[in-house]
């Protein structure tokens, strides 16, 4: 279980840029929940999912992921619980390691680690198990630099990793949006399949609507760094996107165009 | 062409300064750290062994102490740099600056020579080899277990974290790497291995100067990147010994340059001679590559 509460953070403060991203952002996401977060440019989606990882540190409120308080703590020390999947397919890896160097960096995510080899043979079959499962012929490139792959062969490799060890909460940011349209499905099945088996915890941050209430089983939006609704269950079964959107209107009693709000 | 003794004095020297390369492969290729500390902390090294062997301690302890001090030099720059945000090349001159002092220090006047005393290559002088193969022969071996060492290092857990740090930090740091530690260590073993090559560099020489690394970051450069066209450096082995050739190589063609009485050149000119080479080499590549592109563009 992971738990935000009343989260606050301005960038820039004190500047003229003064920019308050989130504004008491609160949010509970309970043990086997696979929530997807949607919101418009600038809703403090990435702030928030960054602020619950530890890249950023929010001026008040606090964190708890299973009964412990991580507020206060660097990126690295909540590894152990905290696993991630970035938008920028270069990002998750290291394209100068092989294949298997980035699995064995991912095996140890969030432990101790010493002076043996890193790429220990006791992995290997975990490793090229998990490859197959993709379906890319990868397992018999275990040795190949990352840097050899495409942005969706990289991003599915990143999924794996992220998924290698047991986490908390997996915080997946728009990772397929930098995907052509036909990899961006390969990459969200494979999402939805690897949280489905392995009974994930994951908050997924999307542009598309449609994709919010057709993944998951609870969809949250956010706005000016607040959560303004929260639907799960029966009331968000057989949703559709324009009701999504007249949820938003009446939330904020404003009246809002589709495109200022999201894309897709 | 070279006199033996010049050949073999080039590759004494080019080991040494493989030493030095291997340093500044950690800190500039592994983790993408442009560390000018090795100005300083290579004397630093010489001073410490020299002093060290002067008080009658053992020459391998008193090397071993020119390590330690070394590390702790790049320790210094790299807390300077994760703990107080100074940018990383500032704080590597602002050590290399203080070392001098330090070194002057060290040593209480500009340089010692260490004539008489027992150093590391005194017991292999009576192996019946020639006089000036000896420390070829003994530096041969500290470059080789150091690369191993140094290998087995790159490819285990810790060192595939702090090979991370280099390429991807934000990714590392999501792997529960804590990137900060990481460059610390990897700057202190860096400068580790600088001072090594600056106690063996006096004990070869038979003298510690604190003017001694002036140049000692271009030299090094100058083999890495030299090491890196001839032998290109797709795995960390092959780096590694990139290395280690580009600095003999180097030794050779400056001995090569002033060698030849043709060109003119004389000793002064050598950091002359590198600042230029490790431009080209630098530039080069460059060039090399905006030329094939040119070239590709007008086939398509
Ligand atoms: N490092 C930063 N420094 C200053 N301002 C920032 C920083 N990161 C984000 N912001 C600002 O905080 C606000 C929230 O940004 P955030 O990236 O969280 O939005 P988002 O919901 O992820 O938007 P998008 O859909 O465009 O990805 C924006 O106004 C943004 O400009
Ligand atoms: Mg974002």
């Amino acid at each position: 279980m992971i738990s935000a509460t009343d989260l606050k953070l301005t960038f820039g403060k004190g500047t003229p840029l003064e920019n308050p991203a989130l504004r008491g952002m609160s949010l509970t996401v309970n043990q086997g929940e696979f929530v997807t977060v949607i919101g418009s440019n600038g809703a403090g989606k990435s702030t928030f999912l960054n602020a619950l990882a530890g890249e950023v540190m929010v001026d008040s409120g606090k964190i708890v992921v299973d009964n412990q308080d991580v507020t206060r703590l660097p990126t690295h020390k909540r590894a152990n619980r905290v696993a991630r999947v970035f938008q920028d397919p270069l990002a998750g890896t290291c394209e100068n390691l092989s294949i298997e160097e980035n699995l064995a960096l991912a095996i140890k995510r969030g432990q101790r680690r010493g002076l043996t080899s890193a790429v220990k043979k006791q992995y290997m079959k975990q490793f090229s198990d998990s490859l197959s499962s993709l379906n890319l012929g990868l397992e018999n490139r275990l040795g190949d630099k990352m840097g050899l792959l495409s942005g969706g062969q990289r991003q599915a490799v990143s999924l794996l990793m992220a998924s290698l060890t047991p986490s908390s909460i997996l915080l997946l940011d728009e990772h397929t949006a930098a995907l052509d349209p036909k990899t961006a499905r390969f990459v969200l099945e494979l999402t939805e399949h690897i949280i489905a088996t392995q009974q994930l915890t994951a908050l997924m941050v999307t542009h598309s609507m449609k994709q919010a209430l057709e993944v998951g089983n609870r969809t949250v939006m956010l706005h000016q760094g607040q959560v303004v609704f929260d639907i799960a269950g029966k009331e968000r079964d057989g949703l559709e996107v324009k009701d999504l959107l007249g949820l938003f209107e009446k939330q904020r009693g404003l009246q809002v165009d589709d495109d200022s709000l999201l894309l897709g | 062409m070279l006199s033996e003794i010049a050949f073999y004095g080039a590759l004494e020297t080019g080991l040494i300064y493989g030493l030095v390369a291997f340093g500044i492969y950690i800190s500039f290729r592994v983790l993408d750290f442009p560390d000018l500390t090795v100005d300083g902390s290579f004397p630093l090294g010489a001073a410490v062994a020299a002093m060290l062997i002067m008080a009658g301690w053992n020459p391998w302890l008193a090397t071993g102490m020119a390590i330690v001090a070394g590390m702790a030099a790049g320790a210094v720059t790299a807390l300077l740099n994760v703990k107080l945000n100074i940018l990383n090349l500032l704080a590597s001159i602002l050590t290399m600056i203080a070392l001098y002092s330090v070194n002057l220090r060290i040593m209480g006047r500009p340089n010692v020579a260490l004539l008489g005393e027992d150093t590391v290559l005194t017991p292999w002088y009576e192996l019946g080899l020639e006089f000036h193969q000896v420390p070829v022969l003994l530096f041969v071996i500290v470059a080789l277990v150091v690369l191993v060492l140094l290998w087995r290092f790159m490819k285990s857990e810790t060192g595939l974290a702090m090979r991370a740090t280099g390429a991807n930090p934000r990714m590392a740091r999501a792997q529960g790497i804590a990137t900060g530690a990481m460059i610390v260590l990897g700057v202190a073993l860096s400068n580790g291995l600088v001072g090594l090559a600056g106690a063996l560099f006096a004990q070869s020489q038979g003298a510690a100067d604190v003017t001694m690394g002036v140049g000692v970051i271009v030299i090094g450069l100058a083999s890495l990147i030299g090491g890196e066209a001839v032998l290109t450096p797709s795995t960390v082995v092959r780096a590694l010994f990139a290395c280690i050739i580009g600095a003999i190589v180097y030794r050779l063609a400056i001995a090569f340059a002033l060698n030849a009485d043709a060109l003119g050149l004389q000793a002064q000119d050598l950091n002359l001679i590198t600042a230029v080479l490790v431009t080209l080499a630098i530039v080069l590549p460059g060039v090399r590559t905006k030329l094939t592109h040119r070239f590709s563009r007008k086939q398509a």
